[in-house]
């Protein structure tokens, strides 16, 4: 059941989209629907991937953030460089706590920020020689580094740098893989392209490097794609398909090195975690080696339990038994998490915002606490997450595209949720409204989620954030005082 | 004329074009037979493309060139 019914929603989004201009008003209600689980696609009710309209405050990141931030940063033991000026990377850098397990600095490099540091004259005279430099300059400092990647800022792409040319030529010096990514912030309308770049290169320039040579392969290789270990979530994913009899070759790219990532194209199945960063990826190996892939879902035990049975249905028996053995090992587990937690949990309201995957994938995770998501919604989703998302989601609750400041903080005054889940940029404004807020992007400086382990972790953070006694004492004494007597009226 | 991909799911043949990150169900294709197959095929989205008519593949996914015919995008 929804908090508020269909008209109830649908006049919501009417009352909030009112202070818009009409230009702006009639873009932005394209970009909002009230859901309905019996349609099949989401087109049209929903626009998304769409460029931003000017002066309303979007969440989204760039190209750049795409590439560097999601996909190639996480590779541990590969240096990127964060080509162009100094603040895109050092603003960025360990944002997305991306855990992996090495000597940062020795042979792990993601916490570090490498940069060409853009000066004027740079922009005038080009940076290519510097660029040079650079890499002679990291391979002298950190030998142990295993390849190189040149992530260009917005100022690279707009001078006509060839970084093409000076990775090639680099890369024969040092003798390791130099990729150029051309994922200057401007490209695109978000971090979505960044991501698809990003794919792109990692097809052009590592994946096929080692086609032909020998690998001692088994019958149960995966890969995990799109998990990028957020406070070790690949970990706690991998540990359940390794207890099932599944062999991890690599994980993208979460405490992910080279190495797997050149050995990919070897698995029997690719397992797609965040389908809106790296399907790319996956159509390409499935078109050039034959690989399937199939998109699972790691939150919530009713979720875990779902995905570890279509997993186990790509392989033989001898799988189908782990997968039921792992969950015949962990279900008692986790009926003692949810006893916990689910009468302190029961009946929340929640609201999302967040990013690729989740806005989704956790509405499973909250239900099976007992609470209720009733608004949801992605930074830069593309129509075919909202075709799944209509199915996770109840009926008539509020689904949004790219949402503003102004739309967030009206609806969440309107539908009262009990938590907020969504980023760092909305935290601080929801503690103020005196909302119980979650990061789901960086789990809050906690986590894992991911898998049955991160479950249990999931719902303490999810305890002790609502029913922490510190919101009660948000509220000044005299509105406090008008409430009591309201309900006293009442 | 755009590259495009198509693969098949549980529910039919799927198209995918990578340049502008469109993904749709495909409705119906004039030809879908192993001596021809292509032709116009209809989205989900309302588009209409044209596979210029050739051998079916032998393995799915493939990339092809199509030209749009109408429809949105
Ligand atoms: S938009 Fe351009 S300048 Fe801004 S962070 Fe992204 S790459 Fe850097």
């Amino acid at each position: 059941m929804a908090a508020l019914t269909r008209e109830e929603t649908e006049a919501l989004i009417q009352e909030v989209l009112e202070v818009y201009p009409e230009k702006a008003r009639k873009d932005r209600a394209k970009h909002i629907m009230v859901n309905d689980v019996s349609l099949e696609s989401s087109k049209k009710c929903i626009t998304s991937n769409r460029k931003s309209l000017p002066g309303v405050m979007t969440m989204r990141g760039c190209a750049y953030a795409g590439s560097k931030g999601v996909v190639w940063g996480p590779i541990k033991d590969m240096i990127s460089i964060s080509h162009g000026p100094i603040g895109c990377g050092q603003y960025a850098r360990g944002g997305r706590r991306n855990y992996y397990v090495g000597t940062t600095g020795i042979d792990s490099f993601c916490e570090i920020n490498f940069t060409s540091d853009f000066q004027e004259k740079d922009i005038v005279f080009g940076g290519d020689k510097k660029l040079a430099k650079l890499i002679s300059e990291i391979e002298m400092l950190f030998p142990l580094n295993k390849g190189i990647s040149i992530q260009s800022e917005c100022p690279v792409g707009l001078i006509g740098d060839d970084i093409e040319a000076v990775a090639k030529k680099a890369a024969v010096e040092i003798g390791k893989p130099v990729v150029p990514v051309r994922c200057e912030g401007f490209r695109g309308v978000s971090q979505s392209l960044g991501h698809h770049i990003a794919n792109d290169s990692v097809r052009d320039w590592i994946l096929s490097n080692r086609d032909g040579q020998a690998f001692e392969k088994t019958p149960y290789d995966v890969a995990i794609l799109g998990d990028y270990n957020i406070g070790g979530d690949a970990w706690a994913s991998r540990i359940l398909l390794e207890e099932m009899g599944l062999r991890v070759v690599a994980q993208w790219s979460g405490d992910g090195t080279l190495a797997e990532m050149e050995n990919t194209p070897n698995v029997k199945l690719n397992l797609l975690h965040c389908y809106r960063s790296m399907n790319y990826i996956s159509r390409h190996m499935e078109e050039k080696y034959g690989i399937p892939w199939m998109e699972y879902n790691f939150f919530g035990p009713t979720k875990i339990a779902e995905s570890l049975r279509a997993i186990a249905a790509h392989f033989d028996d001898h799988i189908k038994e782990g997968a039921e053995r792992v969950i015949a090992k962990y279900t008692p587990l986790m009926n003692e998490v949810i006893a916990k937690y689910k009468p302190r949990l029961q009946g929340k309201k929640v609201m999302l915002y967040v990013g690729g995957l989740r806005p989704r994938h956790v509405v499973g995770a909250y239900e099976d606490l007992g609470m209720e998501v009733v608004g949801t919604g992605y930074e830069f989703a593309h129509n075919d997450d909202y075709d799944r998302t209509i199915k996770e989601m109840g009926d008539a609750t509020l689904i949004y595209d790219d949402a503003t400041g102004h739309e967030l903080d009206e609806f969440v005054k309107a539908m009262k949720p009990d938590l907020i889940g969504s980023g760092i940029k909305e935290k601080y404004v929801f503690h103020k409204m005196g909302v119980p807020f979650r990061q789901l992007h960086s789990w809050d400086y906690s986590g894992p989620y991911h898998g049955y382990d991160g479950f249990a972790i999931f719902a303490r953070d999810m305890d002790l954030t609502l029913n922490n006694p510190c919101w009660g004492l948000l509220k000044a004494p005299w509105s406090k005082a008008a409430q009591e007597e309201q309900k006293l009226v009442a | 004329m755009a590259n495009i991909m198509i693969r098949r799911n549980d529910k039919g043949y799927v198209f995918y074009m990578p340049k502008r990150d469109i993904e749709d169900s495909i409705l119906s294709m004039e030809f879908d037979t192993p001596e021809k197959w292509g032709g116009e095929i209809r989205l989900g989205n309302g588009g209409v493309y044209f596979i210029e008519p050739q051998a079916a593949p032998a393995r799915l996914p493939i990339s092809v060139r199509a030209k749009r015919l109408d429809g949105v995008e």
